[in-house]
């Protein structure tokens, strides 16, 4: 190593305000590119296609484009969307080789099948309709629901599963029929179908079992996320219980109910709640294991190693920009988090030197000065910049001239509003005696 | 008593001597109104007796006689004459006297005022009718006619002191709401005129808001100048009406108003460069609505609101910082504005020119001086005094019959279950 570097990290670690002992584990894990072949073992059925898809949709190299979709063609391979398949098959155009060619054997087998099957499960329907038998007609709207979703014809898959609403007869039933419902409505991006079947879910309170609990939670922190209520998001999210596991893998990855909680709560929660909803969150605790990286951000957050936590942001940024849920939050979430470090870290002072902060945030002093001048516009941060020292001072009101100032200005405000008033009623009085002196 | 009277000259005489004490103006007022038919048929001959009269002591019989001359057609040459005369009528004539008839007061005031306003000179009325809006205000909370007509020849003549003499009291009693927009209106402009956007405000907000049945030119204007104003003195204007406004003014203003409101809108971006570019755009029609000289006040605000701005979060900035982030082209002409807004009071600061530093300061008031505290006494007694005066108000409307046989029928037509105890006062007026 460098002795220049030597310096600066040692600088880096006073300037981050830490003790002695900030010189830790520096090298960040996941900096270098996202291991796809991983990434998409997490995940199963429709959404592991659709999230190979949006990372080689979005990813911009090359190699990594294509091994997305390789994978997903090999995936969608295994089910029987062949509308998929061909987007797929048009999207690769023959760069894999021969082996990822148009299949069009296999396509038409498929088609074929899925013709035969739908006048079948049609028949049946109509037979369980003639003989109003309520528990096979759910049954049979629920197979073409599922017929419908396997082959991503997603609008009538949630048609048909929201027609079983009126066959329901017990508590699980319903709950089956919203799972399905809110799994469709994640699928097409209907958030606010998302909320309200959610709801209806949680109604049936004795019906539901852990997993299920789970299951909606990680639902309802997608859509609040979607609506860009980070801080609703992030409680919901910390609400999943450890039962989540590996049993909503269509939906969701633990990791991501990790990921996503740790970022919202990180941009939307104060230090108390961090620390008690958070840090101390047991069952949170087990999720955020999953992501060390994650969890490191937020310990050296709540510690104010910012230098530190926003260097892991950093690292993640890449790969969170090709999350299929998360990537359009990511710089508004970044922003907030950095936003909420840069207001924490001049609370406690009185003076602060631009330029220690500046290093401790990893930015230039201009840089620092306008992000500050922002902050204190905004009435976040109670202080004001000397720009020609360099230097940020905490300005504490003084609240006996501020009283003052607002007593009179209330004042003035009360005169004038009376006497316009009076004016206006007076102006009434004489309109309402001309109209009744014309009336006579 | 024989109260004909068949020649000028008798009532001259007449009127000489029956000018002392208070039964004696009694008597010569209810014998001048019996002549009105006599003078006006001797309209002609009567400029030569007025020299026989003396304003200050009669002036009852001049103010009849003056009326009489100016309500038949004069010509160019008397009129020039007249005007000396009446000016010095209404300087020299007892309260009393004339407010035993306003109406003819008022008339000749008029007349005056036009016959200033025709010979292009407005400054010579701007004193007498100060006066005679003294002599013929029963208190100073009365709005008379004249108000308005005074308040036109203080703009024209660009006297706008003068003006503020008479906005400084407080206007309670509104007879004309005609009278009453116009004494606003130019009232306004002339707060304009002194700077003083407050009252400006206050003035223009009466009219925009002021209840009406139908839309008038007059709140159009004044709702133009009002954004402007608005923009000029708070940095911000809000399209929303308060909900006493009339429905119409609510409804329609806003038509008529489109590229004000487009100038607001484009104010609120805070970029200076598209403030710019708007206004050169739309430059005519500011200048077809007189409005040019606000419009560019309302330029220069936002250099002003953008300093302002800055001593928030800065102690120290460099001239050349504040001219960058204002978007000035250099620190010289920074420099200029933050000079100017410190003489102005607006901002509290202190400029180092060795090294080109402005250091902003805190506000020195402290709340501790007597001044300071004299100044809260008398503001809580004026709010004392409102309040009570509210209250009086409201207990005066609450025994106004007409108010109660309105709110009596109305409540008997929503509440049949209650006693038909109804107030039929309207019917006995009849």
């Amino acid at each position: 190593m460098e002795p220049d570097e030597d310096l600066g990290q040692i600088a880096d670690g006073i300037y981050a305000n830490g003790d002695e002992n900030t010189q830790r584990h520096r090298p960040i894990i996941s900096s270098e590119q996202l291991d796809i072949e991983a990434y998409a073992a997490l995940y199963s059925g429709r959404t592991k296609i659709t999230r190979l898809l949006f990372i080689a949709g979005r990813c911009g190299n090359a190699s990594m484009q294509l091994e997305a979709l390789r994978m997903a063609y090999d995936e969608i391979k295994k089910g029987e969307n062949t509308q998929l398949f061909r987007e797929v098959v048009q999207k690769i155009d023959g760069s894999l080789g021969t082996t990822y060619g148009p299949d069009p054997a296999w396509a038409d087998s498929v088609d074929r099948r899925a013709e035969l099957r739908k006048e079948k499960l049609e028949n049946e329907l109509n037979a369980y309709r003639t003989n109003l038998i309520k528990e096979s007609i759910r049954m049979g709207y629920n197979d073409f629901g599922d017929f419908y979703y396997a082959h991503g014809q997603l609008g009538e898959a949630f048609k048909n599963y929201v027609r079983t609403r009126d066959y329901c007869t017990t508590a699980k039933h319903i709950i089956h029929m919203c799972l399905n419902a809110i799994l469709v409505s994640i699928e097409m991006g209907q958030f606010t179908h998302v909320t309200s079947y959610v709801s209806k879910a949680e109604q049936s309170q004795d019906a539901l079992d852990v997993v299920t609990v789970a299951k909606l939670r990680c639902a309802a922190g997608l859509a609040h996320l979607e609506a860009k209520k980070y801080k609703l998001a992030a409680r919901k999210f910390l609400e999943v219980g450890p039962e989540l596991g590996n049993n909503y893998t269509e939906v969701i990855a633990p990791q991501d109910v990790a990921t996503y909680g740790g970022l919202c709560a990180l941009a939307s929660f104060d230090r108390a709640e961090l620390k008690s909803k958070v840090i101390d969150n047991i069952n949170f605790r087990n999720f955020l294991e999953l992501v060390p990286e994650i969890r490191e951000l937020i310990h050296d957050f709540y510690t104010s190693h910012y230098a530190s936590c926003l260097e892991y942001l950093g690292n993640l940024k890449a790969n969170l920009l090709l999350d299929i849920h998360l990537h359009d939050h990511v710089e508004t979430l970044y922003d907030q988090i950095r936003n909420k470090a840069l207001i924490q870290y001049t609370h406690p002072f009185v003076s602060v030197d631009l330029n220690m902060m500046a290093n401790a945030f990893k930015t230039s002093v201009p840089g620092l000065e306008k992000e500050l001048e922002a902050l204190i516009t905004d009435n976040q941060i109670q202080a004001r910049i000397d720009s020609h020292n360099k230097i940020l001072y905490a300005r504490h009101a003084d609240q006996r001239n501020a009283t003052f100032q607002r007593v009179l200005q209330t004042g003035k405000e009360f005169d004038r509003d009376v006497r316009s008033m009076l004016l206006r009623a007076n102006l009434l009085k004489h309109e309402y005696i001309l109209r009744t002196s014309r009336k006579h | 008593m024989n109260l004909n009277i068949d020649s000028v000259e008798s009532l001259v005489t007449q009127i000489q001597g029956f000018s002392g004490n208070l039964s004696d103006i009694n008597h010569l007022h209810s014998l001048l109104k019996q002549s009105e038919e006599l003078l006006r048929s001797q309209s002609a001959r009567l400029v030569s007796s007025l020299a026989e009269l003396d304003p200050s002591l009669h002036s009852l019989g001049y103010l009849y006689i003056l009326k009489a001359i100016l309500s038949a057609p004069v010509s160019k040459e008397e009129a020039n004459g007249l005007l000396v005369s009446i000016a010095r009528f209404i300087n020299s004539c007892s309260v009393e006297q004339i407010q035993l008839a306003p109406e003819k007061f008022i008339f000749i005031c008029k007349w005056f005022k036009d016959q200033v306003m025709f010979l292009e000179a407005p400054l010579r009325g701007v004193a007498p009718m100060l006066t005679s809006i003294r002599k013929l205000q029963v208190s100073s909370e009365q709005l008379t006619t004249l108000h308005s007509d005074f308040l036109l020849l203080c703009v024209l003549a660009k006297c706008y002191k003068t003006g503020m003499s008479i906005l400084e009291d407080d206007i309670s009693e509104v007879d004309q709401p005609r009278d009453f927009f116009l004494y606003c209106y130019y009232g306004g402009m002339i707060c304009i005129g002194q700077k003083q956007f407050d009252k400006a405000l206050e003035l223009l907000h009466n009219v925009v808001m002021a209840p009406m049945s139908t839309l008038n030119a007059i709140a159009v204007e004044a709702y133009k100048k009002y954004i402007l104003v608005s923009l000029i003195h708070l940095g911000q204007f809000s399209t929303s009406f308060p909900k006493y406004t009339s429905s119409v003014a609510q409804r329609n203003l806003k038509n008529f108003a489109l590229p004000y409101l487009e100038l607001a809108n484009s104010y609120g971006n805070g970029k200076i460069s598209e403030l710019k570019t708007f206004v050169r755009r739309n430059m005519e029609k500011f200048e077809s609505d007189n409005n040019l000289g606000l419009m560019k006040q309302v330029v220069s605000s936002m250099y002003k609101r953008n300093i302002q701005r800055l001593t928030q979060t800065y102690l120290t900035l460099s001239l050349r910082d504040i001219a960058k982030t204002v978007q000035l082209s250099n620190a010289k002409e920074a420099e200029m504005h933050v000079l100017q807004m410190i003489e102005d009071g607006e901002i509290y600061a202190a400029i180092n020119q060795k090294d080109g530093m402005v250091r902003f300061l805190e506000d020195p008031e402290q709340y501790k001086t007597c001044a300071m505290i004299e100044h809260i006494d008398s503001s809580i007694k004026r709010i004392t005094a409102l309040s009570k005066k509210l209250t009086s108000l409201d207990e005066l409307m609450s025994c106004d019959p007409m108010y109660l046989a309105k709110v009596g029928r109305e409540k008997h037509r929503f509440d049949f279950d209650s006693v038909p105890q109804r107030f039929n006062i309207r019917d006995e007026h009849n």
